[in-house]
């Protein structure tokens, strides 16, 4: 800040008119007056500034009279001149007050002290070029950054099989009512009384997909509940089925000692349980003192204990002869007894039940056994659900009572494992009971099936023959294999000589290669670009109208491409027949082997020449490379006779190419055909045909050269002599051409598939360009991809852990149904 | 004694109703159907000889024009409309598909210099020589009214273009400075100008509706922002860029057309060199539109050609000419992407199809598969020498062929010569330098 500038040049730059100015002073005066009313504690400051003010209006008096200017600047909105308002605030009147106020800090005080006192000059603002330039790059990155959000949809455009145009297509077919009723309303007045009609059943106008009910259902249960829940069902019912088979097989058995100690133990458990609920739970305890109570009660009223009914007659008949009889008639009693009195123990009027099953029950054992249900699908049936082994009653029937206690523990052993079971049945139950909508037609699972025992066997036996199945196979598809390798031994046996000279040749190409590389690695030409000569268009000055002037043109130009084709020493890739690449390479290679070598025959080391020796540091390092190659190379070399195998090589090409004798005799025809028997060599002589000897060899007097004879200079003209762009090796384009597209080799749906065109547009339809709709809604598309990928690898780890139990597959279901429902929330 | 009976299930023949397509059984055993490459390959050659019998890309010549055709500029909203105008300051108004003038109006005094249509269709904006701005309805006059402008702006100096945006009610033009002005005002609401006095294009990205682009007379191409006060870069070349396009799927793309016969594709984010040059036409090119689909462009040529290029091709794919056809000023591709249009200075607006051989009309469901197969055949055997001659075969008038020949000699003496040089001279002291940084000068930000 410049402030001493800024105090001289302000009276000159201020400026006012004279009345203005006066009156404006005047207005001082009394606003100071005013404030002296107010607070006299400071008026000597006051009295001060009075009188400054009236000394500066001598002075400024003066300088008005030579300087006049605008008036509007000064004027206050008022019609009355501001103090002040010509002269520039300066920084020293600011602090002044600063420095007298108590509660500024002494922080900022120095501060503002210190910039009073600097002296530098501020640096001059850039200039307007400068500055414009910052804003340029500013607003290049800015909205460079804004382009690249696109890079994502062009590249995948770039890359997308089909693109269909126009982006935004309005969906074919028909319309959603939604959008049919929303143009249209009800005029007429008998359109307005069926509107009236629906309105009254609620059926949705606006929104008329689904009724509310509709709505409700399938909210109520969507397809994959629905299929969980079938399950389920499912399950339920094989279980049911089975605890039905198991009471009814346990109510025939006739064996009093082990229904006496059935009953024990419940009741035993009974009491345990009461116990145990009395301390846990004593609402239910109270609520099962009510119920015994009530039994109690019932008891009282009834005859039924009191060795009054037809049973107990009869039995009391033979009381007199048979101790059983008469222990029963005792126990009957006994329970009328607990019954009536206080606090007894309730139990079930089971014996009754039992012998009237026990009267009715004629029916066939395999009605008996739980229905074979077997749904690889179902994952609720692969529990340990399974067929039960027969019971042990025989043993209970046969054993005297010593044996009671093993029995028991026995039982209490099935009843833990059983009880999960029932659990899990009780589960059904609880999960069918929130359900309200219930099948009715499910026969209620009975909950109080405590004493009957479901003994685990496994489900082995299926899966152990299942393996046996797979080993068989196994087998058989071994014995395939055995025979399928004596054929090919047999035929390995005439091969593996030619293989084994081939592999020796391999390694020795390979070598050879190597080596050249290695020679050839500091004179790389540089390769020129084909692609730009390949898209160009042959124009000429012939038109072409009609098929016969373009083959006219096919032929001119094949001629041509004879000529071209015979320079170039490359094969296509495409021909069957033609040589693939290695032999060429090979072919390449061996070009460089010294002449007078493979002449004499005598040099079986090959001579690397050495590397040169240079005296710049720099390149020391690199000679000493060079130097290591060349050893590697001695050392890879030494016993190696590569001109012998080339020697080797070119003899068999040549072999190869030789006419073979054609035998064409067939066994049997003119003769006696049979096993053993061969044709007789009058025959074969007739019928070995000789082939004319092909044109000499290329090669023929070239002894360090070989020529391929596979290429076929007529073919050639019809062949790819160049590996076209995209493709990265000749078997990618091969494979690629090597694929037919047409309705001949293929089905409709694969050629409609194949021959899709890579844009599509639509007749009439203006395209218009891409928007920023086209990339926001991409996004959230791909967005709801992925939730449904999510869903798929949920679905997919169902489907792994589907093996294991019954019961956790359950749990496992649970907790992804609810996953699931947070997803689609 | 089991009795085999031959049995057919009647479900595996008999249709449901007569209205069935009647059940061929087929059998897609390879063994049965062999030499399937070489079926193929016959297919393909007769497929690509039967493209270029058909090749008859001329669908019709709009004249009525009474001076060379200056600038055409597609209807938005209506395909079959299209608007010209000519060096004497006419405008036409064209219905494609009866071939026949709508409506013409006498805009300017000298050139129209740019037409655009507004983004709903409802109105068309002109410039001319006589440094006005004109806005026109796109319908005729009520009866017994003149030909009136709805409004007119008089600018400082001559407009040379002008481009609307894309979707709002600003368009921008281009003159001594670029200019962005309100539909509603007479005045423009910003005007960019960056040491150049005068510009020859200027376009909407149609994509990233805010950028525009400029060729400026000073070589140059620059960028800018409507929403900034300043222009954003400018890429200077070796010669003069007549007019540019920006790529309508690809927002960050842009091709322009140069006075050294070539044309030149950036990408907006890096100006230093083209992504791609391309090469073909044997004079200056003066114009170039791309098709809607952003797949390909085409260019309109002082040496009388339009030629059609992939994006991302360096030579062209097709050529059209004829002998009437003059200096090609003006060209655009249709909106559904079938047809080009091309104004010259003969007066004329010709109507090609994009795609040569396509049969216009509508096709049957075998038709279109049969097309489908053999262009995919073409693909397949793109690469074969017999169908790559057949298929790249061209006819050229002898003096654009001559032209090219010379052309390529040149070339060519000009690569020997640069090679001589790198061998005759210090390793490393004549660098490779590519075609495509060949031709940028500066980028200046």
């Amino acid at each position: 800040m410049s402030s001493k500038s800024s105090v001289e040049a302000a009276p000159a730059v201020m400026a006012a008119e004279d009345n203005d100015e006066e009156l404006s002073s005047l207005e001082d005066e009394n606003v100071i007056s005013a404030s002296e009313d107010e607070e006299g504690s400071e008026d000597e400051r006051k009295h001060t500034k009075l009188l400054e003010a009236i000394s500066s209006l001598g002075g400024r008096r003066r300088m008005k009279q030579t300087e006049r200017s605008e008036a509007s600047l000064q004027v206050s909105e008022f019609s009355v001149a501001a103090d002040g308002a010509g002269e520039k605030v300066e920084l020293s009147d600011l602090l002044g007050t600063m420095e007298k106020t108590p509660g500024a800090p002494n922080k900022t005080k120095k501060q503002l002290k210190n910039l009073q006192n600097r002296k530098d000059t501020l640096e001059l603002p850039l200039s307007k070029q400068e500055t414009e330039k910052i804003q340029r790059g500013v607003a290049y990155k800015k909205s460079s950054r804004e382009v690249s959000r696109w890079e994502s949809v062009i590249t995948q455009n770039q890359k997308a099989e089909q693109l269909v145009f126009p982006l935004r297509q309005d969906p074919t077919g028909h319309k959603r009512m939604e959008q049919v009723v929303a143009g249209w309303k009800a005029r007429t007045p008998l359109e307005q009384e069926i509107f009236s009609l629906l309105h009254s059943n609620s059926q949705p106008i606006h929104d008329p997909v689904l009724t509310p009910v509709e709505e409700a259902s399938i909210k109520a249960m969507s397809l994959e509940e629905a299929k969980i829940r079938r399950a389920e069902l499912q399950k339920a019912r094989a279980l049911q089925s089975y605890y039905e088979a198991k009471a009814r097989r346990e109510s025939k058995i006739k064996s009093k000692l082990y229904h006496r100690v059935q009953k024990k133990a419940k009741r035993r458990d009974f009491l345990k349980q009461f116990e145990e609920m009395v301390k846990t739970d004593p609402d239910a305890a109270l609520e099962e003192l009510k119920r015994m109570e009530l039994s109690r009660m019932q008891e009282r009223m009834t005859l039924k204990h009191q060795n009054s009914g037809k049973w107990a007659k009869a039995k009391a008949i033979m009381a007199k002869y048979d101790h059983s009889a008469r222990k029963a008639m005792q126990e009957q009693l006994e329970i009328n007894k607990d019954l009536t009195q206080k606090l007894a123990v309730p139990s079930e009027d089971e014996d009754e039940e039992k012998n009237g099953d026990e009267e009715a029950g004629a029916l066939p054992d395999f009605v008996n056994d739980p229905e074979p249900i077997l749904d690889p699908v179902n994952p609720w049936m692969r529990g340990k659900l399974s067929k039960e082994e027969p019971e042990p009653e025989v043993e209970a029937s046969t054993e005297a009572r010593d044996e009671d206690l093993e029995v028991q523990q026995q039982q209490e052993e099935e009843e833990e494992e059983e009880n999960e079971e029932e659990k899990l049945l009780r589960e059904f139950e609880r999960k069918r009971k929130l359900r309200e909508d219930e099948d009715d037609d499910l026969v209620p699972v009975p909950q109080e099936e405590e004493n009957q025992t479901l003994p685990v066997a496994g489900a082995e036996q299926a899966s152990s023959i299942e393996v046996s199945a797979e080993d068989g196979s196994k087998i058989t598809d071994n014995n395939d294999e055995d025979k399928d390798d004596k054929v090919d031994e047999d035929d390995k046996d005439e091969e593996e000589e030619e293989e084994e000279e081939e592999e020796a040749e391999e390694v020795v190409s390979e070598f050879n290669s190597l080596f050249n590389r290695l020679m050839k690695s500091n004179t790389t030409p540089a390769v020129p670009d084909q692609n730009e000569g390949e898209e160009l268009l042959d124009e000429g000055l012939v038109r072409v109208q009609t098929m016969e002037d373009l083959e006219a043109l096919r032929k001119d130009r094949t001629n041509e491409a004879n000529q071209e084709a015979s320079v170039p020493a490359t094969d296509t890739p495409t021909a069957p027949e033609s040589a693939s690449e290695p032999p060429n390479k090979k072919k390449r290679r061996r070009k460089e082997i010294d002449l007078k070598k493979v002449l004499t025959k005598q040099a079986t080391v090959v001579k690397v020449p050495l590397a040169p020796t240079v005296l710049e540091e720099e390149e020391e390092e690199e000679a000493e490379v060079h130097t290591e190659q060349a050893a590697i190379i001695k050392e890879a070399f030494a016993g190696d006779d590569v001109i012998s195998d080339f020697l080797k090589d070119k003899r068999k090409q040549e072999e190869a190419g030789r006419p073979k004798v054609v035998d064409l005799t067939l066994p049997g025809w003119g003769e006696w055909g049979g096993l053993g028997l061969k044709p007789s060599k009058n025959k074969r002589r007739k019928f070995r045909k000789k082939v004319a000897p092909p044109p000499p060899r290329q090669d023929k007097k070239l002894p360090a050269v070989i020529i391929s004879e596979k290429r076929d200079a007529s073919v050639a003209a019809h062949q790819v002599s160049q590996l076209p762009f995209p493709f990265q090796n000749p078997t990618q384009f091969e494979s690629c051409v090597r694929t037919p597209i047409g309705q001949t080799w293929n089905t409709q749906t694969t050629v409609r598939k194949l021959t899709a065109p890579r844009v599509v547009t639509k007749m009439g339809a203006i395209i218009e360009p891409m928007s920023r709709e086209d990339l926001v809604p991409k996004q959230k598309s791909n967005e709801a991809k992925r939730g449904a990928a999510i869903l798929l690898e949920e679905k997919r780890e169902r489907g792994k852990k589907k093996g294991s139990g019954g019961k956790r597959a359950l749990q496992q279901k649970k907790k992804k149904m609810q996953k699931q429902k947070k997803t689609k929330e | 004694m089991k009795v085999k009976v031959l049995c057919r299930n009647p479900d595996d023949y008999v249709r449901e109703t007569t209205r069935d397509i009647q059940r061929v059984p087929r059998n897609y055993d390879p063994t049965l159907h062999p030499f399937e490459v070489p079926r193929e390959y016959t297919r393909a050659l007769n497929a690509t000889k039967l493209e270029r019998v058909f090749a008859k890309p001329f669908v019709a010549s709009l004249d009525g024009h009474r001076d060379g055709v200056n600038c055409i500029a597609k209807h938005s909203k209506s395909l079959s409309t299209v608007l010209s105008g000519a060096c004497d300051g006419e405008v036409k108004l064209w219905n494609l598909s009866k071939r026949e003038c709508l409506r013409s109006v006498q805009a300017h005094e000298g050139f129209v210099r740019g037409i655009c249509s507004r983004f709903c269709g409802s109105s068309f904006f002109t410039v001319g020589d006589d440094k006005t701005i004109k806005q026109w309805k796109m319908g005729p006059p009520g009866y017994g009214l003149k030909e009136e402008p709805l409004n007119t702006i008089l600018g400082k100096a001559v407009f040379t273009g002008i481009d609307h945006h894309q979707s709002e009610g600003t368009f921008a033009t281009c003159g001594q400075t670029v200019d962005i002005w309100d539909e509603l005002r007479s005045s423009p609401i910003r005007s960019f100008s960056w040491g150049v006095d005068s510009f020859s294009c200027v376009r909407y990205n149609p994509v990233e509706t805010e950028l525009l682009a400029s060729c400026a007379s000073d070589r140059s191409i620059i960028l800018y922002d409507m929403r900034e006060s300043t222009p954003l870069k400018k890429v200077i070349m070796k010669l003069k860029s007549n007019t540019l396009c920006w790529n309508p799927m690809e927002a960050y793309y842009f091709t322009c057309s140069s006075e050294d016969y070539n044309l030149y594709t950036y990408d907006m984010r890096c100006l230093d060199s083209p992504v791609r040059v391309h090469m073909d036409h044997v004079s200056a090119v003066l114009d170039v539109d791309y098709s809607p689909t952003g797949k390909e462009f085409v260019s309109a040529s002082f040496d009388k050609t339009i030629r059609i290029f992939p994006k991302d091709g360096g030579h062209s794919r097709e050529v059209y000419h004829t002998k009437r056809m003059q200096h090609v000023i003006c060209v655009k591709w249709s909106a559904d992407n079938k047809y080009i249009l091309s104004g010259s200075d003969e007066m004329n607006i010709r109507l090609w199809k994009a795609n040569a051989s396509e049969k216009l009309g509508v096709l049957t469901a075998r038709e279109k598969a049969a097309l489908h197969y053999n262009q995919k055949l073409r693909d397949k055997f793109q690469h074969h020498p017999q169908v790559r001659r057949i298929a790249r075969h061209r006819h050229l008038p002898r003096g654009i062929f001559r032209q090219k020949r010379e052309l390529k000699e040149i070339k060519e003496a000009q690569t020997r010569k640069e090679q001589n040089v790198r061998k005759h001279s210090k390793p490393g002291s004549v660098p490779l330098v590519t075609e495509r940084e060949k031709h940028v000068v500066t980028v200046v930000e």
